[in-house]
């Protein structure tokens, strides 16, 4: 009779973990997902903000046409990819663009007066670091499944429930650090 | 980073557990002198709750109103909200209300008991001062405040400690009033052991109030450095809230004129100190920041 309790207990405890586990599981399968639209949202609106950056730049830096059409094809071509790792390539080349046009800026006074083109410098510079700091949450999160997925015993838990593991979303370039362009606004 | 961070969580947890241990010490004290059991250090605890769980649910806005703090638009300061809400996104939590203290002192502070009732504010002095790196150190630091759910870290805190100032005013003007059952107890049998027991006892009652300070004040001291090496994990660059300190540290002579021992523990740098001097062990003890330059030095060593 002790014997089937302890059997029981067991088996008791083992449910406990299994169901611990898996909602763990799926906590971090949603903030993943979450991480990924929050990127999604904010691609999104630098896509928005990039016409609008090109044509005020345009009309007072005239001969950097070559770096316009850079800017408008990373962004078409962000636009048309969907796997992460191309993705990622694309917005890296994407934020190269946006910076230099940025730069440009210095070259012309009248520009870097320009009310219109202050305020997108703001707007471009905030959804840049918004960019970075929403791949951040998101990597961090693939971390933290794709951990738990792979050590055991939540592997067995994963495995039976088909819990697949994320990709990171990489870009080799940092952010932030002493190479930042400082904008003072 | 992470070793600074699970070191500064287990002093948290061991002061904590600290705090409770002299609860029950003053407790059991209580009930040897008036053989009263618990009931005391029930009421005491009860009575704590009460007034803590009060300052839990409204002392977000009794806060912001002392300070003077105004809520401020996106359109008004879209360098600070962008700041915010991409930090915000790399914490997880949602963008937290934001407010300017109008003081020309640098200093910020978070508020609200959790994440979905959080706010943010800065003086207008830490706004004009300090450039965009250095400010995302400092709303990171505000906003590990926020994540790590830091008022109520403060709140079970003072919670503990307000049961243990109560029991031990409760005992001094009883026993100023000679109403002590446990010593004419004592006396009638004479014995010196229970004799050096109640002196203990004593000394511990009078120590008490003030040990409880001293931990809930080392608490404070741990959560900030606890909120500068998670913010430093979330903008993932020290070196900016190092730098927002060292201009922090370096205008601190601009008085606050909204900051008062009520709120001192709230805001980035404690605002009543005089920076520069070396602090001695006994104002270390009773501050609820730590040196300005210990926090430099740890952030210079992530």
């Amino acid at each position: 009779m002790s014997w089937l309790w302890i059997v029981l207990a067991i088996v008791g405890v083992l449910l406990l973990v299994a169901i611990w586990i898996y909602n763990r599981l799926v906590a971090l399968r949603n903030r993943v997902d979450n991480g990924w639209s929050q990127i999604d949202v904010q691609l999104r609106r630098r896509y928005d903000l990039i016409p609008n950056l090109v044509s005020t730049v345009q009309g007072y830096a005239t001969h950097e046409r070559e770096l316009f059409e850079h800017v408008t094809e990373a962004r078409a071509r962000a636009i048309d990819t969907t796997a992460v790792t191309d993705q990622a390539q694309a917005e890296d080349r994407i934020t190269q663009g946006v910076r230099q046009l940025l730069a440009v800026a210095e070259n012309y006074p009248d520009l870097k007066a320009n009310e219109n083109f202050l305020s997108l410098q703001e707007e471009l510079t905030g959804t840049e670091s918004k960019i970075a700091y929403a791949r951040q949450f998101y990597n961090d999160q693939v971390a933290r499944l794709n951990t738990l997925i792979g050590s055991f015993p939540s592997s067995l838990i994963a495995g039976t429930f088909g819990f697949r593991e994320r990709e990171f979303f990489n870009i080799e370039d940092p952010v932030r650090g002493p190479t930042t362009v400082e904008f003072p606004g | 980073m992470y070793e600074q961070i699970a070191a500064n969580r287990r002093k948290t947890i061991v002061l904590i557990a600290g705090a409770i241990v002299l609860l029950g010490a003053v407790g059991y004290v209580l009930g040897l002198l008036y053989a009263s059991g618990p009931v005391g250090v029930v009421g005491a605890v009860a009575l704590a709750t009460v007034m803590s769980v009060g300052s839990y649910f409204a002392g977000d806005k009794l806060v912001l109103a002392s300070t003077r703090a105004r809520p401020v638009t996106l359109e008004e300061q879209p360098r600070l909200h962008n700041i915010v809400e991409g930090l915000s996104i790399a914490a997880g939590i949602p963008k937290p209300k934001i407010y300017v203290v109008p003081e020309a002192a640098l200093n910020a502070f978070a508020t609200g008991r959790n994440p979905e009732h959080a706010s943010v504010a800065v003086t207008e002095g830490l706004l004009g001062s300090l450039n965009r790196v250095e400010l995302e150190g400092v709303i990171g630091h505000e906003l590990a405040h926020v994540v790590d759910r830091d008022i109520l870290v403060g709140t079970v805190v003072a919670t503990l400690v307000g049961a243990i100032v109560l029991i031990s005013e409760f005992f001094m003007r009883s026993w100023w009033w000679g109403g002590v059952r446990g010593r004419r107890g004592s006396d009638r049998s004479g014995g010196g052991a229970e004799a050096i027991i109640f002196a203990i006892g004593l000394v511990l009652l009078i120590l008490a109030p003030i040990i409880g300070q001293v931990i809930r004040l080392a608490v404070s001291r741990q959560r900030e450095f606890l909120a500068d090496a998670q913010g430093a994990m979330l903008t993932r660059y020290p070196p900016g809230l190092a730098a927002a300190l060292r201009k922090i540290a370096a205008g601190a002579s601009v008085p606050m004129h909204s900051a008062n021992n009520a709120t001192a523990h709230l805001w980035l740098n404690q605002p009543s100190r005089v920076q520069g001097e070396g602090m001695g062990t006994l104002e270390k003890l009773f501050s609820t920041h730590p040196p300005i330059e210990e926090r430099i030095r740890r952030l210079e060593e992530m």
